[in-house]
C-alpha cells in the first residue's frame, strides 16, 4: 500500500508500525512505517487532520498530554525505544519547535534559551551558560540582532526572531533530532525566508523533521516527503522525484491542488 | 415597502433629538447617584477625621475611657492613637494570608487542570456556597472549632482561621481564572523541554500569572480587612499589641466598633475608619495598576 521508493543509509528514527488513536474508533495515526535519515530534512505533507502533527508529537511523545491517548507500535531513536525512555530524556534529544512562536514570556532572551536547563532545575555555572547562550543564538543567526538585548523579554522580538529563539531554545539542549510543526505558518514571508534558510543550514548538525502545510515550502527546503492522507503514509520518497513523478493518484492530486 | 417608509416618516428628527436628551441626562443623573455615597462618604470621613490623624495615631496605644474623658473635660485632643489596631490587624490579615493563599492557589490550580471531572465542580459548588456563607458565622465557627478547643481563649489564630476561610473562594476564583489565561503554548513549551509537570507548574505557570495571582490575593485582602463580626467572636480585643497567635488581639475595626460604644471616644471613629477606608482604597489601587500594567504588556 505505501509507495516507499527510497532506502535510508543511516535512519536516526524509525517509526514502527504506529498508530494512535484519541479514542477507541478515533484513528489518528494507522499503522505508519517509517525511516528518517541522518543530518537531511524530511517534510510531512498532508491536508488538515491527516494526522501528521500527531505523527510529529509522537516522536517526542508530546500527545501524550491528551488524556487516554492510545498509542500502538514503536518509535526507535538510534536503536532504542523512546517509549522505553524516560519522556524528559526523549524530549531533551527531540526537540520540537511549534505552529506559534512561544518564548516564555516572564523570561529574557538569554533565559530563554537556556529555559530546559533553568526549569529542569540542571545547574550551570556562569561560563558554560553564557557560552551556550551564545552558541545557540549564533546557530540560528539572532546573536547579531540580539546581543545588546540580551536581558530584555523574549516577547519584544518580532514574530520572526521570536520563532528563532524558540529554535535557539531547542538547539541548547544540543538535541539528535528537531522536530518542527509548521514553524512559519504565523510568519510572514521574510521571516518565513530567514527561518527556511536557517533550517536548512541546521541539517548540517541534526536532523530535522518538518510539518508543513506548504507543499512549496516543503520542495524548497526538504530532503524527503511523506504524504499522508486520513491517518495513513501514502508516500515517502525523496522530495524531488515525489514532486516531479508521483506514484500514488493521491499524492498526485494533492501535490497538483486538487485538494487539500 | 410603504409600511417602512410610512414608520421613517412618523419618527422625525426633533422627536428623536428630545428623546436623546432626556436618555442622556437619565444616565448622567444615576451615574451621579451612584458615585454620590462614596464621595459623600470619603469626605465625611476626611473632614471629621483628618484632624485626630498625627505621628502618635500612628504609634501610639488606643486610650482608655478615663484619658478620653478628662481630655474631654479639658478641652483637649483626646490623646493616644490606633498602634495596637494596625498591627493587630496587620498580624491577623498576615496570618491569614499564610494559611489562605497555598490553599487557595492549589486547589485553584487543581479546578484548572480537572476542568470538567465531576469532583472538580462539585468542590467548584463547594467554594460558591463558602462565598456567601455569613461572616458571622464563620465567626462563632471559629468560636468553636479554636477558641474553644484549640487556644482554650481569644486569640489571634481563631480570627485568622475565619478570615482565612473567606479569603480561600477568592483566591481559588482568582488562581483558576488567571490560570486559563496562560496560553496553552507556554504549557507546551514547557513540556517539549522535557520539563517534568510540577515543575511546568511552579516556574511557568506560576510565574506567567503571577499578577493575576497578586491581584486575587490583594482584593481577599481587601475584601476581609475591615471584617468586624468574626472577630468579634474570636480574637476579641487587646488594649496592648500583641503578635502572639494565642492572645487576644485588637484590630482596626475593633477598635472602631469599641470607640462607637463608649460615648467619650465616639470622635476616634472617624480617623480610624478613614484609615481603614485608605487602606483598602490603597490595594484597590495597586490591584488596578497590576491589572493595568499586565494588559498593557
Amino acid at each position: 500500500m505505501i509507495e516507499n521508493n527510497i532506502d535510508i543509509q543511516n535512519p536516526v528514527l524509525s517509526i514502527r508500525n504506529l498508530s494512535i488513536a484519541y479514542d477507541e474508533k478515533k484513528f489518528a495515526v494507522k499503522d505508519v512505517n517509517a525511516e528518517i535519515e541522518h543530518n537531511a530534512i524530511t517534510a510531512i505533507m498532508g491536508p488538515s487532520g491527516c494526522g501528521k502533527s500527531t505523527l510529529l508529537r509522537a516522536i517526542n511523545r508530546m500527545h501524550e498530554l491528551y488524556p487516554s491517548i492510545i498509542t500502538k507500535g514503536d518509535i526507535l531513536l538510534n536503536g532504542d525505544s523512546i517509549y522505553q525512555m524516560q519522556t524528559i530524556q526523549v524530549r531533551r534529544k527531540i526537540g520540537m519547535v511549534f505552529q506559534r512562536p512561544n518564548p516564555f514570556p516572564t523570561m529574557s532572551i538569554y533565559d530563554n534559551v537556556i529555559a530546559g536547563y533553568k526549569l529542569n532545575g540542571i545547574k550551570l555555572n556562569k561560563n558554560q551558560r553564557d557560552e551556550i547562550v551564545e552558541k545557540s543564538l549564533i546557530d540560528v543567526t539572532l546573536w547579531d540582532e540580539v546581543k545588546d538585548s540580551l536581558f530584555k523579554k523574549g516577547t519584544f522580538l518580532s514574530g520572526g526572531q521570536q520563532q528563532r529563539l524558540c529554535i535557539a531554545r531547542t538547539l541548547a539542549f544540543n538535541p539528535d533530532v528537531i522536530l518542527l510543526d509548521e514553524p512559519t505558518s504565523a510568519l510572514d514571508p521574510i521571516a518565513t525566508a530567514k527561518v527556511e534558510e536557517l533550517l536548512v543550514d541546521l541539517k548540517k548538525k541534526y536532523t530535522i523533521v518538518l510539518v508543513t502545510h506548504n507543499m512549496s515550502q516543503a520542495a524548497r527546503i526538504s530532503d524527503y516527503s511523506m504524504f499522508m492522507y486520513l491517518g495513513e503514509l501514502i508516500e515517502y520518497g525523496k522530495t524531488n522525484s515525489m514532486f516531479t513523478n508521483p506514484k500514488n493518484p493521491k499524492t498526485e492530486e494533492y501535490l497538483t491542488g486538487k485538494f487539500g | 415597502m410603504s409600511v417602512r417608509s410610512e414608520i421613517l416618516y412618523v419618527d422625525n428628527t426633533r422627536q428623536r433629538k428630545i428623546r436623546n436628551s432626556i436618555f442622556k441626562i437619565a444616565v448622567i443623573l444615576l451615574s451621579v447617584i451612584t458615585i454620590s455615597p462614596i464621595i459623600l462618604i470619603i469626605s465625611k470621613l476626611i473632614i471629621e477625621g483628618i484632624g485626630q490623624i498625627n505621628f502618635d495615631f500612628f504609634t501610639q496605644l488606643a486610650p482608655d475611657t478615663f484619658q478620653a474623658m478628662s481630655a474631654k473635660i479639658n478641652g483637649e485632643k483626646i490623646p493616644g492613637g490606633i498602634v495596637n489596631g494596625i498591627t493587630g490587624t496587620l498580624f491577623i490579615v498576615i496570618l491569614a494570608s499564610v494559611m489562605a493563599i497555598p490553599i487557595g492557589i492549589i486547589t485553584g490550580i487543581y479546578l484548572y487542570e480537572n476542568k470538567n471531572k465531576w469532583y472538580a465542580n462539585f468542590i467548584r459548588n463547594i467554594t460558591d456556597i463558602l462565598q456567601g456563607v455569613p461572616s458571622i458565622v464563620l465567626g462563632i465557627i471559629g468560636y468553636l472549632w479554636i477558641v474553644k478547643n484549640i487556644t482554650y481563649g481569644f486569640s489571634a489564630l481563631a480570627g485568622s482561621a475565619a478570615l482565612a476561610i473567606m479569603m480561600l473562594p477568592l483566591i481559588i476564583r482568582s488562581t483558576e481564572e488567571t490560570m486559563k489565561m496562560v496560553p496553552e503554548s507556554i504549557k507546551e513549551a514547557g513540556a517539549a523541554l522535557g520539563v517534568p509537570y510540577h515543575r511546568i507548574i511552579l516556574k511557568v505557570m506560576i510565574p506567567s500569572s503571577f499578577s493575576g495571582l497578586m491581584t486575587g490575593i490583594l482584593l481577599a485582602v481587601s475584601r476581609i480587612i475591615g471584617e468586624t463580626a468574626p472577630l468579634l467572636l474570636t480574637t476579641l480585643g487587646s488594649p496592648v499589641i500583641n503578635f502572639e497567635i494565642d492572645k487576644p488581639t485588637s484590630a482596626v475595626p475593633l477598635l472602631i466598633w469599641n470607640f462607637y460604644n463608649d460615648p467619650n471616644m465616639i470622635d476616634l471613629i472617624w480617623s480610624s475608619s478613614l484609615f481603614l477606608m485608605g487602606f483598602v482604597l490603597i490595594l484597590n489601587l495597586i490591584s488596578k495598576r497590576i491589572i493595568a500594567h499586565k494588559e498593557k504588556n
